[in-house]
């Protein structure tokens, strides 16, 4: 198909910086930040041989271990799943919860808001509920809960967890989800719709997406290789994280910008030039106020199939200086899907945080469209602005831009 | 933010159901309620699509396109200028079913084709490839509070950029098993296009806000049988037929509305 899109022609204004007052996230390399840190450190990645579902197919999956151990409190159990196990871990971590209650008792709770990211939320309950449908046809009775069977059941669950009255909802549009929150975030709080936003996503390992991906034939059989010049495609993972923005600028962190598009281009596939890539860039720059030479760290979506890693690599390679550290994390984690956008948010925040930029794991051979951009080996300096990319089926783009405070 | 800049302008609606098929024959039937119902429409075609596609078109795709078409017509706007925020409960419910029968029979023989479009975003993805809308889409859901949701997303949306928005609120039949857990009847898509300024398209005014209630709002809209899971919309668009001053509050979630005052305006004739 021809692309025929016509470019958004004026880039947005600067908006006003957002403090991320807290944030965790939890994947196959860990609970929680701290964990997440350490494996990055140690190149420690998660991924192993898939072992999920009745007959695997042979591949690779960044799965969370113990969330078969660990079932809600009851007073919760009526959104029993994996999904919400995985969202239910991952809060516990890092005094979310506390921060959460905190702003809650500062603002009220009708006022903090809460948006989530997911691509296929609790559907591992409704397959679980067709494979062991009753004699009459209908879903097994443990299963007769109308509220997992939905695709806001996750970010319903975390609204009643967390205590939440503000408004709510999911945002899914497949692997930008969780960092377009970021965005709806930034305008609930602009128009004084909400006084806090928790943002996050929320993905857990299911069939529709480990054999979907395998019927298009982009699942690698080996642990996945992004921006290597053999790479073989992806591995599936899971992943639950979560943030909480409110106005201002006193905290160390800072949401800048974001930028969000269309590729106009195919369904799962990205425009071969990413031209609604870059757009999407343009417009998170823009509004930080950030000029791309400032840019010291990019958290790449590098997914190791070939065409997104190809796209991307042109992308960076034209757009930023040949000192930006940019690389993926996928090497460690997988590609959580609807929860990257969090996943990766979060560890463009410990960059910020520490100064540490992790390397592209499991790549040996850059790809010759690689810029010098794109980095092999982790490295640590001052990091002042940081993107997180993430790219979606459907052609949905979205780029976050972070900062740290005290030197805008 | 003050109440003066909570405020957008409707310049086109779409509506679509098998007995409301188009805003002007739906228009007729929602503002006398003793009206009678045409005889069931068939499926829109999905016209921007290549002519091969358009019969193998998910139902998403076909009302989503139907009526995001008609309030883009009828706001002379051009589709790839407008952003867009799309809304549906529950999604694909029929790509969904498939998903979960096929995975529990043979997952080898999953459909990759089935698989890219059961994503929520399929319909959003679509109408930005058929009409090359680069303009960023998001793809929502809040289970009962979609519509209201969805809607304010869209005014969040065309009040921060101060460009205009398209708002598309879908649901289509539920299939199978699912439809016990996730009923849903018939296909059914409403549409409008939000500007943040007054123009000579613009037949309404609405001032909007959110507003926590003492009164708990409970579990939102309940379905009677044979309602789509998108009936939420109906409200505002019975408003909207009846062309007279109005003010709706729709329930957001638990004490908590999403407040709209609706002023017609004034039409050139002709």
């Amino acid at each position: 198909m021809e692309p025929t899109g016509a470019l958004p022609a004026l880039p947005p204004h600067p908006t006003s910086p957002l403090s991320v007052v807290c944030f965790t996230a939890t994947s196959a390399i860990g609970r929680g930040i701290a964990q997440t840190e350490i494996a990055l450190r140690a190149q420690h990645s998660g991924l192993r041989r898939n072992d999920f579902g009745a007959a695997p197919v042979p591949s690779f999956i960044g799965r969370v271990a113990g969330i078969e151990a660990a079932p809600l409190p009851q007073p919760l159990a009526r959104w029993e799943c994996r999904n919400s196990r995985l969202a239910w871990l991952a809060l516990l971590q890092d005094d979310f919860v506390d921060k959460v209650a905190a702003a809650c008792a500062r603002h009220g709770a009708h006022r903090v808001a809460l948006a989530l990211g997911t691509s296929t939320s609790s559907i591992g309950a409704t397959e679980e509920a067709y494979r062991d449908l009753s004699s009459d046809g209908g879903f097994p009775e443990h299963l007769r809960r109308p509220e997992v069977h939905t695709p806001h059941s996750t970010t319903a669950f975390v609204q009643q967890a967390l205590g939440l009255f503000g408004p709510c909802i999911t945002v899914a549009t497949a692997c930008s989800s969780s960092a377009k929150v970021f965005a709806q975030a930034e305008r609930l709080l602009r128009t004084d719709t909400a006084d806090a936003v928790v943002v996050g996503g929320v993905d857990s390992l299911c069939d529709s997406v480990v054999y979907g991906f395998n019927a298009l034939e982009l699942l690698s059989p080996d642990p996945c290789r992004p921006f290597d010049c053999s790479r073989r495609g992806i591995n599936i993972g899971e992943a639950a994280g979560f943030a909480l923005l409110e106005r201002g600028e006193d905290s160390e962190l800072l949401l800048l910008g974001y930028g969000e598009s269309s590729d106009a281009y195919h369904m799962s596939s990205p425009h071969p030039e990413g031209l609604g890539a870059r757009v999407a860039v343009r417009d998170a720059l823009a509004r930080g106020a950030t000029p791309a030479a400032a840019i010291d760290y990019i958290n790449l979506h590098g997914t190791a199939s070939q065409k997104n890693d190809e796209v991307e690599a042109k992308l960076v390679a034209g757009m930023f200086p040949a000192r930006t550290h940019a690389s993926s994390t996928k090497g460690w984690t997988g590609h959580t899907l609807g929860a990257a956008g969090i996943l990766e948010a979060a560890i463009t925040l410990v960059a910020l945080h520490t100064g540490f930029m992790p390397g592209t794991l499991n790549c040996e051979q850059l790809d010759s469209a690689c810029g010098p951009q794109i980095r092999l080996r982790e490295s640590t300096s001052h990091v002042q602005r940081a993107l997180s990319m993430s790219f979606g089926f459907g052609g949905s783009n979205c780029v976050l831009l972070f900062g740290r405070g005290g030197c805008a | 933010m003050s109440a003066s800049e909570r405020r957008v302008w409707i310049e086109g609606i779409g509506l679509w159901a098998a007995h409301l098929p188009g805003w002007d024959i739906a228009r007729a039937i929602l503002r006398d309620e003793a009206g009678t119902p045409p005889a069931p429409a068939p499926r829109p075609v999905p016209a921007l699509l290549p002519p091969n596609e358009r019969r193998r078109a998910p139902d998403t795709v076909a009302v989503s396109q139907e009526v995001a078409h008609a309030a883009c017509k009828a706001a002379g706007r051009d589709p790839r200028s407008l952003a867009s925020v799309f809304a549906s409960v529950h999604g694909d419910l029929a790509i969904t079913h498939y998903m979960c029968e096929t995975l529990a029979s043979d997952p080898s023989l999953l459909s990759p084709t089935k698989f890219h479009n059961s994503v929520h975003n399929a319909a959003a993805g679509y109408w930005t490839i058929a009409t090359g809308c680069m303009q960023p889409y998001t793809a929502v859901s809040a289970w009962h509070h979609t519509f209201a949701a969805g809607l304010l997303e869209a005014l969040l949306q065309s009040t921060c950029n101060h460009d205009p928005v398209l708002y598309v609120a879908y649901d289509v039949e539920a299939r199978g098993a699912l439809a016990t857990m996730a009923p849903s009847s018939g296909m059914l898509g409403a549409a409008v296009v939000l500007a943040p300024e007054r123009t000579c398209s613009a037949s309404w005014q609405v001032d909007w806000d959110s507003v926590s209630v003492a009164q708990a709002g409970g579990d939102g809209p309940h379905l009677r049988p044979g309602d789509n899971a998108m009936a939420a919309c109906l409200p505002l668009l019975t408003a909207l037929a009846r062309e007279a001053p109005a003010q709706l509050a729709l329930p957001l979630g638990t004490g908590l509305e999403l407040h709209l005052r609706l002023l017609p305006l004034p039409q050139e004739p002709g």
